[in-house]
């Protein structure tokens, strides 16, 4: 894969899932580090600084979230509702990265400013290839205000 | 159908030629101003028609354009409810901090910085269309890819 080495955010609650993403970056020898929240509290504390992630030290701001739709505690289309309301967090590309293939979650994502919306493949090869195009260009190509010089840690 | 807004037309027939050397199915409409942009995309003027102007599936949009600022053009896709799903690839030459900064402001989906080599062009361009018109779900579409590449 082109571009720095990255940090991804992966919001994730299936464990297989966030399994096959992590392998499929490691099978692209991707160096971006991938740290991995399986709800959505725990994703929104990471991103705005709160309770166990208030040093910034600890919570660097990811150049990319992966986030998943459905998730325990706060669904993702709030995650990316308050993402998208922070001044910060704004300037961060969100990719939905979901099951749903529900018009009214397609619809409701782009009317919060998701960046991107994408159905996982079911067939982990196809999961694996999206994960290299995926990469390849918002890793690789895509220029964010907040992307910087930059291993999967879990949250 | 991917909407092409690119005052120059050496970087137009570069866009245009990377696309026909990957032979894809889609057709590219090219404009070279935000004015005629914006009346295409919101169907007035001479794209009164909509069989004539058909929804893009993507808009590749340089930001330095006579007429109205590509920025601008930006800003009025994305505040319209009809339009604001269709995503908008900033393609342009500038990596002003500020020009990116203005475009994430403004909802582009995605900001990319033209390379100059023209091999390098053709890679940007593979992945741009494997990714936005290969995995992205177009919500005016609803196309649901995975099954393309």
């Amino acid at each position: 894969m082109k571009g720095k080495p990255l940090t991804i955010l992966l919001i994730e609650d299936n464990e297989d899932h966030a399994e096959i993403v992590r392998r499929s970056f490691s099978t692209h020898q991707v160096s971006n580090k991938i740290h991995y929240a399986c709800d959505g509290e725990v994703a929104l504390d990471y991103l705005l600084r709160r309770k166990e992630y208030s040093n910034p030290d600890k919570s660097p701001r990811p150049d990319v979230i992966l986030l998943d739709l459905r998730l325990p505690k706060i669904d993702g289309l709030q995650v990316l509702e308050e993402i998208k309301k922070d001044e910060a967090l704004s300037l961060i590309p969100v990719i939905v990265l979901t099951s749903s293939e529900e018009k009214a979650d397609v619809l409701e994502a782009y009317h919060r400013h998701a960046n991107s919306y994408v159905v996982k493949p079911l067939e982990f090869t196809k999961f694996t290839n999206l994960m290299r195009d995926m990469g390849h260009y918002w890793l690789g190509w895509n220029v964010t205000p907040l992307a910087r010089q930059c291993g999967v840690k879990r949250i | 159908m991917i909407l092409l807004v690119e005052d120059n037309e050496d970087h137009a027939e570069i866009v245009k030629r990377s696309f026909r050397a990957h032979k894809t199915a889609h057709r590219i409409h090219h404009v070279t101003d935000g004015e005629t942009a914006l009346d295409y995309v919101l169907q007035r003027g001479e794209y009164s028609d909509p069989e004539k102007s058909p929804r893009p599936d993507l808009i590749l949009l340089d930001l330095r354009l006579p007429k109205v600022d590509g920025l601008e053009v930006l800003k009025e896709i994305k505040q319209s409810e009809d339009l604001r799903g269709i995503p908008v690839v900033i393609l342009t030459s500038s990596q002003a901090g500020n020009d990116v900064r203005m475009a994430c402001d403004y909802h582009a989906n995605s900001y990319i910085v033209k390379p100059l080599e023209f091999s390098k062009f053709t890679d940007l361009m593979r992945d741009l269309r494997a990714y936005w018109l290969g995995w992205n779900v177009n919500p005016l579409t609803l196309d649901l890819p995975g099954s393309k590449e």
